[in-house]
């Protein structure tokens, strides 16, 4: 079930917060190409996983390797310069910035001299070159934010990233524009790994996904047998009836 | 009245404004990358105290003095960026005014600083054109360093915006904040060897709070995200109660109205500072 | 000797205590800096100045020029921080109008009574007290009295009145007490006018003490005030208290027994030492490092 040749690596990774275990004993695997998914209930970890991956959330348990060498440890903004870029499931854009300049800070990670012509077509990729660059990206409506929030972590030109419920708050129709970005950006080499709620989004986009509750790994496999998974069911269900 | 006998005539006040305005360029650097580092005094008065100890001790002169005091400056702002370099909003601003009252207390009772009376016969060789040509060198030095490196002013902006996701997209946060608070002490300490240099005497308390809320007004009433801003604030600020002479008794209280109106009605000159979460 | 220090202490830091209880309140229910605190204390010494002097008897002119700082403290709120508490601003410009605010007060005293110095009447020269070998004026008593009854009133009621319980949800979580049912604007209105009176009886008790009210007064007690509440935790009112009790004994105790001038340097290196190493204070529990 493992891909032999992952992009990122993470083999029991466990992450204390006080008295709370956020992270228990987490392995998982993303693959050089495609769009890994990752579900789970609210609380399981999600998020967690995705703040100690990029450096944010730690000292934590266990190993994390991206492309062959270990990030443990290192700093928030060396991670970035590996190649790995995220979004926010409470978006985090550069508010008062334009969006020019949102996805000008592109230039900070990018592995090669960065240039106009990036900027430019990141913008392009979520479909916002018609809007006025110059406009306080914190003025846009919401799901333009979402999207310009993917467009700033492509500029890096990452090799890995991770996306933090990028469907939450859109409407049907966006939430297909969004499905359609997403292949869009795997077809191109970049690896994914998305965390949504949408299953619609997952079917439509993932292969693969794996299912965290209470910090721990519940199942993972192909899309359709998961979600037909009796245990992933009933920890749906229970965290809906706990709610 | 000819130009030349204006400027002549209101000389000091254009020192003033100078000095003032370098001050509030000091500041805008860390401000702009949303610290509200507010120890731009206690650097001036580093500065001032090494230049003005260098030339009454050491027989430096003017242009020494205007290189060993900045350098001081930058270099305790460098070792104090350490310990606070992980301290946020209120409590960044807490912990640099106190460190601006330590060092004005280390000023009042060190045996070379002359205690509460301070340095007297400093020599009065900082005139108007030297201020306004380090005024302009250290703007331009700001531009330039902006020119030079584009990335720098969105790397200040981004990190002011929201350090967090700053960091994920790669800006090293600890550096931008680093290198504001030295570059801004340098500037703060030109400042104060020119104002050393163009007042004759010096005091511990010429580099107290009061000082630092004066130079903090002058930049938001400016603008503090751009230094072009700042450096107008001081000029409309010093130039304010010159002017409306009736206001002279009251020109505290214009002052602290006019800062007022500009943070509820004029909010973008201040827009960095404002954090939604 | 060590003993009467120690009384000495207590006398400093009782009205630092009572200056910063609302200090560190207000920071407490809005986590904002109130830079114009200081402005009020100084505000209410000389109104009760002025009080005295067009012939009120003392205690009303105490009880009057007390209800006027209260009264400064809500319009300061109305001025300088609900407008950017219904915008959202954070915490660093409530700080930057709070020093507008500042000035306008100071710069109104300067405009009335101008920058010198000015004195009660003579009621300061009454004869000392000696109690078992120890010397205190009354004076020193009545404010020691004062002060304590003071603060002890305020967290009498910050525990046990519903005004105090509602103060201690809006700073729990404003949200949350909102959805409760709890009128946030009220609550911090009264929280200002209560931190403002208290700072402002610790201003006439300041001036009468020490028989002498300027414009200035409030500079060197807005610093120290600052490091009191460090000390004893931001927000934490009986961790002010402590703290202030603390910094006034360690001053007083340092007058006597260091001789270098740098014991003034004390209460700021240790603010400074706290912020970083236990942001939380020396009393309080929760971790407080976000601004």
């Amino acid at each position: 079930m493992e891909t032999p040749i992952a992009l990122l690596s993470i083999r029991g990774l466990t992450l204390r917060y006080g008295g709370v275990t956020a992270l228990n004993s987490l392995d998982l695997d993303v693959a050089r190409a495609g769009v890994a998914g990752l579900i789970g209930p609210n609380g399981a970890g999600k998020t967690s996983l995705l703040n100690v991956i990029t450096g944010v959330a730690g000292p934590h348990d266990g190993t994390i390797i991206f492309a062959g060498e270990s990030i443990k440890r290192e700093a928030t903004h060396h991670i970035a310069r590996r190649g790995i870029a995220r979004t926010y499931q409470h978006i985090r854009l550069f508010a008062n910035l334009s969006i020019w300049e949102n996805v000008s800070s592109g230039v900070f990670a990018h592995p090669r001299r960065f240039t106009h012509a990036d900027a430019s077509a990141a913008i392009e990729r979520v479909g916002m070159s018609e809007r006025d660059l110059s406009r306080r990206a914190g003025t846009l409506p919401y799901g333009e934010q979402r999207r310009l929030e993917i467009a700033r972590a492509l500029a890096m030109q990452p090799t890995l990233l991770l996306l933090d419920e990028p469907a939450a708050g859109m409407n049907p129709q966006e939430t297909a524009d969004l499905a359609a970005l997403i292949d869009n950006i795997a077809a191109d080499g970049t690896s994914v790994l998305l965390i949504e709620h949408d299953m619609t989004l997952v079917r439509s986009v993932c292969r693969h996904v794996t299912v965290l509750n209470f910090g721990a790994v519940i199942a993972r496999g192909d899309c359709e047998d998961v979600m037909a998974d009796p245990t992933v069911i009933e920890a749906y269900l229970g965290a809906h009836r706990e709610r | 009245m000819s130009l030349l006998g204006f400027l002549a005539a209101h000389s000091k006040l254009f020192d003033q404004i100078g000095i003032d305005a370098l001050l509030a360029l000091s500041l805008s650097l860390s401000l702009r990358a949303g610290q509200l580092a507010l120890a731009q005094a206690a650097f001036m008065g580093i500065a001032a105290y090494v230049g003005s100890i260098g030339s009454l001790v050491a027989h430096w002169n003017l242009a020494e003095s205007l290189i060993a005091g900045p350098l001081a400056a930058a270099l305790v702002a460098a070792l104090l960026a350490l310990p606070i370099g992980r301290l946020q909003g209120v409590f960044l601003a807490i912990a640099t005014v106190a460190f601006g009252e330590i060092a004005r207390i280390v000023e009042i009772n060190l045996p070379i600083t002359g205690g509460a009376e301070g340095l007297s016969n400093i020599p009065n060789d900082a005139g108007t054109f030297l201020i306004y040509a380090m005024l302009l060198a250290c703007a331009g030095g700001v531009w330039a360093l902006q020119a030079g490196s584009r990335s720098f002013a969105l790397a200040m902006a981004a990190t002011r915006e929201d350090e967090h996701a700053a960091r994920t997209i790669g800006i090293d946060v600890a550096r931008v904040r680093i290198l504001t608070l030295v570059l801004g002490a340098a500037i703060a300490g030109i400042a104060g060897v020119l104002y050393a240099h163009a007042n004759f005497f010096i005091t511990p308390e010429d580099f107290g709070f009061t000082r630092m809320e004066q130079i903090l007004v002058s930049c938001v009433i400016g603008g503090v995200t751009s230094s072009l801003g700042a450096i107008f604030g001081s000029a409309f600020l010093t130039v304010l109660p010159e002017t409306i002479r009736f206001l002279h008794q009251y020109r505290e209280v214009s002052i602290g109205v006019i800062l007022l109106a500009v943070i509820l009605f004029a909010p973008s000159g201040i827009a960095g500072l404002w954090k939604r979460r | 000797m060590l003993i009467q220090q120690l009384v000495n202490g207590l006398f400093s830091g009782s009205l630092y205590a009572l200056f910063a209880v609302g200090y560190t309140l207000v920071f407490g229910v809005l986590d904002i800096l109130n830079l114009a605190h200081a402005a009020i204390f100084t505000a209410a010494a000389f109104s009760a100045l002025a009080l005295t002097a067009a012939g009120f008897p003392l205690p009303l002119a105490l009880a009057c020029a007390i209800v006027f700082a209260g009264i400064l403290g809500i319009l300061l709120d109305r001025v300088a921080f609900a407008p950017l508490r219904r915008r959202n601003a954070g915490t660093l410009v409530p700080l930057i109008s709070s020093i507008g605010v500042a000035i306008v007060i100071r710069g109104i005293i300067r405009g009335i009574w101008g920058s010198d110095e000015l004195r009660f009447g003579n009621f300061g020269s009454m004869p000392p007290f000696h109690v078992g070998g120890l010397t205190f004026g009354i004076l020193d008593l009545v404010v020691l009295t004062s002060s304590l009854l003071l603060v002890a009133i305020l967290s009498f009621v910050l525990r046990a009145t519903t005004f105090g319980r509602n103060v201690r949800a809006v700073a729990q979580d404003r949200v949350a007490a909102a959805l409760l049912g709890i009128d946030i604007e009220r609550t911090i209105w009264m929280t200002f006018f209560l931190a403002s009176a208290l700072g402002g009886a610790a201003g006439i008790l300041t001036g009468l003490q020490f028989n002498s009210v300027s414009v200035d007064m409030g500079a060197k007690i807005e610093l120290k005030g600052l490091a009191v509440i460090v000390l004893g935790g931001m927000g934490s009112v009986s961790g002010a208290v402590l703290g202030a009790l603390l910094i006034g004994i360690v001053e007083s105790l340092s007058v006597a027994y260091i001789s270098s001038n740098f014991r003034d340097a004390i209460a700021f290196l240790v603010m400074f030492l706290i912020l970083i190493l236990r942001p939380q204070g020396l009393f309080g529990r929760r971790a407080q490092r976000t601004g």
